[in-house]
């Protein structure tokens, strides 16, 4: 471990004596908070327990698929398993992840402000989430829901007998929460800069919670009113999806995709923004390319609107549509790719250290490039036409969102926990749990990709023998995935007691949230900091100062 | 079926080498570019691994590294999208002397039925070397017909008619699944699609045909609901409708398809022939999946008794 | 949906942000922004991006409707018929002058003006109260006529020539099924539209009364500024909803 942070004025070896940790412990001071760090953290412990939950069903599902035959837990309550895996993994943990914990805790911080723009709209934000939270996890409760996380009609509409309406109900108060995010995160990021802060010296990791924004703003709407149509088909016995009754079931999926395929870039397109700092941080490197960096987060997220019909290939839209969503979908990867080589190239002549968020970088950037290209395929619709609804697919969205997505909020926790508790992790634990992720993720999900090429349907939860072994090797997988991921939560706790003092920059970042105090001072910054340099500027630090670069500077004029 | 260990499906239609051509074409730049990633990170990492806490000097971005890693994978994307492309459409247009299987996707069951009216349950018995064009529609929801081997899959929608063509080359036995989530039995919504060679076929469908064809079957249908009353002499007529060019009343031309025939069953309203009232009433709910596949199955029938191009 | 600046200033805000120069907070200014100025910047285009999200949320009612009406041209325009286009006309004229009302109750803000602030504050408020009157009176007449989606709909006896086609038919019951697909989109539009409409009287009802206690000021009324945006747009969507639903030709 390098971290020297001795002997300079900047970095004392103790707690500060004021944080917004220290401002109010009782438990009205964390719910009734409207400082983005605190809401930040809420939302970090809410997650946790929706990861924990949706993880718990995922391993009952291995579990079941451990055999050929359906034997551990009937069909129904398979159906409802991977329901609630996909509805409390989609909505209650990626799509807020990072954004909802290091977008709240850090944008106001990158960007030299003392606040988001609307601190009460944040905590509403977070109060709609848990509203809608609780109100999906009741339904579990309540016998559960069997429709996939997708909801497709007829059979969300008209044919499942089980909880639709409350689910959807949940997403709709959830969604909100996301919309309202968005929105703070868009008119922060205009209108809360310091001085100084041009749109090109922003760090990656806000452009890319701006671009998250704009797709959190534009595309949650139409989801939420698309799934309150299926409720009040349900409910009132009409047919807007239901052929039977006039409907068109195709309407839906184009209004349920048109959501749900940028909903793919909201849940990485965040990641890749880490990645961003993870990268220069510990390479001590400006960002090859930022411009480039930078303008593929928006073509993601302007691209990304264009290509739902790529779910649709085979359920009956025209060949040429089909052929103009395949076309816009190969055009989408090209922006992800330049990310990925810039990010390597980043490391050229750098100085780079192995240190734990880094092994998360590393470990985003061979599977996210791995998903990525399997991405591909099912853009080529030719070969889509046989792996979609596979394990295929599921391998693929995997690699991408917990691949890419998990791996990133799992680097970002590590390279940001000492920002936010003022405490270091033990190093080994760190790296040691980084790779048992690699190596179980890899495990689980690369025998599903041949798998799915085999021709085994997603959502079966029993099926043909000649599919048991590379079954039986994921379950195993998943079993090391599952002690990864525990692992973590037991040394990240532990570390909150007894975790050395980590100072304001134990990393040596640049960025303005590490010439705060870790954890920082409630209103972030005394003075409103003078930005003067580009972002990553690494290469004309100061080692004395600890890249305390900033100068403190007069209000604004 | 052959039920051992493998890595890599049948391959048993005449599409299916094509498609894992592509595929093993995707697979290699996948691998290239993922070792490529891998191995700059692995030499990268250990190369200017830190030895010290100087900071590293700037390294200036090079545009024309930009536009290239730029520029390359959009071309490689080209082509992809270009073969993908040629083969999609070869995929998605059926051979004119296609045989014609009807299929009806139910929770959970497929129900087949055969040009001469011999039925199946979850079994599909095929000749080997003669294209079979599927003409599906479902019950319920939306299910998916999906066979593996044959690289191919379609979803069956409710309420209206999808299709699905493949010419097999082995004989053999293989997996039929249903891919689109169904509900509590999707996971048995199963079933297999037997192969045969030309004669063997013939003397299945020979042993398991009714005595009616689905065409005499909807026949009669169209006599029961009156159809004739119109369809005779005041209607459109139905001879050598069927694969023709209808014009409409908005002005607007079709080609009278199956989806077309049921759409003029179930909703007339929608496209009015050209020169005629919309006074037909609409049978949606009034005939069952069943009923409506053998009257298309009737109407189909009379392309070749009245021969050549109508406009009605 | 008001922007989120406290008229006054709550404990929160209240804690000095540095340990050196005391700066005197001009009146209404929020801790986390500099000036006034930023924060009415802030508050204005946060007011326009909710504004996008709402375009949205709409857009894809209005284009599941549309995909509809053009399947079904005939029913939608039946039951279109049936609706009371001297109702809608009405609620149109009740809504713009609300409309109206509110814009002078922005300008009477912006110069200061507390009782006229308050006055075209609650006119504005009586106006859409109006509206939500005559729209539930509407209604009213609607369910009494059996035109609501479900069991009323589906139960009921038609007389003869109510409905341009013979209902005992296949075809009469095919065309009323899609008459009430049409009834569906008019409720839940109009439903949407009205939820809108309490959310901003009672938004309103608020303003109306710090109003009254004079908590806005000329150089800070961005709450007043921010509803009437959103009431302008409310009014924006029935003056869409109008032909869409009370208008509809064959």
């Amino acid at each position: 471990m390098n971290m020297t942070m001795t002997g300079t004025p900047y970095t004392p070896a103790k707690m500060p004596e004021s944080s917004y940790l220290t401002d109010g412990y009782s438990l009205r001071s964390w719910l009734l908070t409207k400082d983005h760090k605190r809401i930040g953290i809420l939302y970090m412990v809410s997650l946790t327990v929706f990861f924990a939950l949706g993880g718990i069903a995922a391993i009952i599902m291995r579990l079941e698929l451990a055999t050929p035959a359906g034997d551990l837990v009937r069909a129904d309550t398979y159906n409802r398993l991977f329901t609630v895996h996909g509805i409390v993994m989609i909505f209650l943990f990626l799509v807020p992840s990072i954004p909802a914990v290091f977008g709240n805790f850090l944008l106001p911080l990158m960007i030299g402000a003392r606040d988001l723009a609307f601190p009460r709209l944040n905590l509403l934000s977070w109060y709609l989430y848990m509203l809608g939270g609780i109100i999906t996890v009741g339904v579990v409760v309540g016998g559960g829901v069997d429709t996939g996380w997708t909801f497709y009609t007829p059979f969300s509409s008209t044919y499942s007998n089980s909880n639709v309406v409350w689910t959807v109900a949940g997403i709709f108060v959830a969604g909100f929460s996301s919309i309202l995010t968005g929105l703070n995160f868009i008119i922060t990021t205009h209108k809360m800069r310091a001085p100084g802060m041009g749109w090109f010296r922003m760090p990656l990791f806000v452009w890319s919670m701006y671009a998250t924004a704009l797709i959190m703003l534009l595309a949650t709407p139409v989801l939420a009113i698309t799934l309150a149509l299926v409720g009040v088909e349900r409910i009132f016995g009409v047919g807007i999806f239901n052929p039977a009754l006039g409907g068109d079931p195709i309407l839906f999926q184009h209004l349920f995709w048109f959501y749900s395929h940028p909903a793919v870039y909201i849940m990485v397109l965040p990641a890749m923004g880490v990645m961003s700092e993870l990268v220069t941080c510990f390479s001590r490197h400006r960002i090859f390319g930022y411009e480039f960096v930078a303008f593929s987060s928006l073509a993601i997220a302007v691209l990304g609107f264009l290509v739902w019909g790529h779910h649709m290939f085979v359920s009956g839209q025209s060949v040429y549509g089909g052929l103009m969503f395949s076309a816009l979908s190969f055009l989408v990867a090209i922006p992800s790719a330049v990310k990925v080589f810039n990010w390597t190239a980043t490391l050229y002549k750098g100085s780079i250290s192995l240190q734990t968020p880094m092994l998360y970088a590393f470990g985003f950037i061979g599977l996210f490039t791995i998903g990525g290209l399997t991405g591909l395929f099912l853009a080529s619709v030719a070969i889509d036409v046989h792996v979609t609804d596979t394990y295929f697919i599921v391998a693929h969205f995997h690699y991408i969102m917990v691949g890419g997505a998990v791996m990133a909020y799992m680097g970002a926790i590590h390279f940001w926990w000492p920002k936010l508790t003022g405490r270091m992790y033990p190093e080994w634990w760190g790296r040691f749990s980084a790779l048992l992720i690699f190596a179980g993720f890899n495990l689980t999900f690369f025998p599903q990709f041949i798998l799915g090429y085999l021709g085994m349907p997603r959502r079966y939860y029993s099926y043909a023998p000649e599919f048991q072994a590379l079954n039986v090797m994921s379950s195993a997988g998943a079993t090391i995935l599952g002690l990864g991921y525990v692992l973590p939560l037991a040394y990240l706790l532990w570390s909150l007691k007894y975790g050395a003092i980590a100072g304001p920059n134990p990393f040596r970042a640049k960025g303005l949230e590490w010439t705060t105090a870790s954890p920082p001072p409630t209103h972030n910054f005394a003075e409103i900091p003078i930005v003067t340099e580009e972002a990553y500027a690494y290469h004309d630090m100061d080692a004395e100062t600890d890249g305390r670069e900033v100068v403190a500077g007069e209000d604004r004029p | 079926m052959d039920q051992g260990f493998r890595l890599f499906p049948k391959e048993a239609s005449t599409i299916a080498p094509q498609v894992d051509l592509l595929y093993f074409f995707l697979v290699a730049v996948t691998a290239f570019f993922t070792l490529l990633i891998f191995v700059a990170i692995v030499y990268l990492a250990l190369r200017y691994r830190r030895k010290s806490e100087a900071m590293p000097p700037e390294t200036k971005t090079d545009l024309r590294l930009e536009l290239s890693w730029t520029i390359i994978p959009f071309l490689i994307t080209l082509v992809m999208f270009g073969w993908s492309t040629r083969l999609f459409l070869k995929m998605s247009t059926p051979p004119k002397n296609a045989m014609e299987i009807h299929v009806i996707g139910k929770q959970w069951m497929w129900k087949i039925e055969h040009p001469n009216g011999a039925r199946e349950i979850n079994e599909l018995h095929i000749p080997v070397g003669r294209p079979v064009r599927l003409i599906m529609s479902s019950q319920d929801v939306i299910h998916s017909f999906f066979i593996p081997a044959f690289r191919v899959k379609q979803d069956v929608l409710p309420g209206r008619f999808s299709s699905l063509w493949f010419e097999a080359t082995t004989p053999g036995e293989y997996h039929l699944f249903c891919a689109e989530y169904c509900g509590t039995d999707h996971s048995r919504m199963t079933g297999r699609i037997v192969v045969m060679e030309p004669a063997k076929f013939e003397a299945w469908l020979a042993g398991v045909a009714p005595d009616e064809t689905p065409a005499k079957q909807g026949e009669k249908l169209f006599t029961t609901y009156g159809c004739m009353a119109c369809h005779g002499e005041r209607g459109p007529t139905m001879a050598g409708l069927y694969g023709s060019t209808v014009s409409l009343a908005d002005g607007s031309k079709v080609v009278a398809d199956e989806q077309y025939l049921r759409e003029s069953i179930v909703n007339p309203a929608a496209k009015v022939v050209a020169g005629f009232e919309p006074i037909m009433p609409a049978f949606q709910g009034q005939l069952s999946e069943e009923q409506i596949v053998r009257l298309i199955a009737y109407i189909k029938s009379l392309r070749t008794a009245a021969g050549g191009e109508a406009n009605p | 949906m008001t922007t989120d600046h406290p008229a006054t200033l709550d404990a929160h805000d209240k804690g000095p942000h540095d340990s050196g120069q005391p700066r005197p907070a001009p009146y209404g200014l929020a801790h986390h922004f500099e000036d006034l100025g930023q924060q009415h910047e802030a508050a204005t285009l946060g007011m326009w991006a909710f504004l996008a999200t709402e375009i949205l949320f709409f857009g894809a009612v209005f284009l599941a409707y549309s995909v509809y009406r053009h399947a079904y041209p005939q029913p939608f325009a039946a039951a279109s018929h049936h609706l009371y286009l001297w109702i809608g006309v009405t609620n149109t004229a009740v809504l713009l002058t609300s409309s109206f009302a509110m814009v002078l109750a922005v300008h009477a803000a912006k110069t200061g003006n507390r009782r006229q602030l308050v006055g075209f504050l609650v006119i504005t408020i009586l106006l859409g109260m109006a509206f939500l009157g005559i729209k539930g009176f509407e209604y009213y007449k609607d369910v009494q006529e059996h035109l609501f989606p479900g069991k009323i709909f589906n139960l009921h006896d038609w007389e003869a020539g109510f409905w341009p086609v013979d209902v005992k038919s296949a075809a009469g019951i095919e065309f009323l099924r899609h008459a009430e697909l049409f009834l569906v989109f008019y409720y839940i539009m109009t439903a949407i539209h009205a939820t809108h409409m309490v959310v901003g009287l009672a938004i309103m009802g608020i303003l109306a009364v710090k109003a009254w206690r004079g908590r806005y000021t000329a150089e800070y009324n961005d709450p007043v500024d921010m509803a009437g945006l959103y009431w302008h747009f409310v009014d924006i969507v029935w003056i869409f909803l109008l032909p869409l639903l009370y208008m509809v030709r064959n």
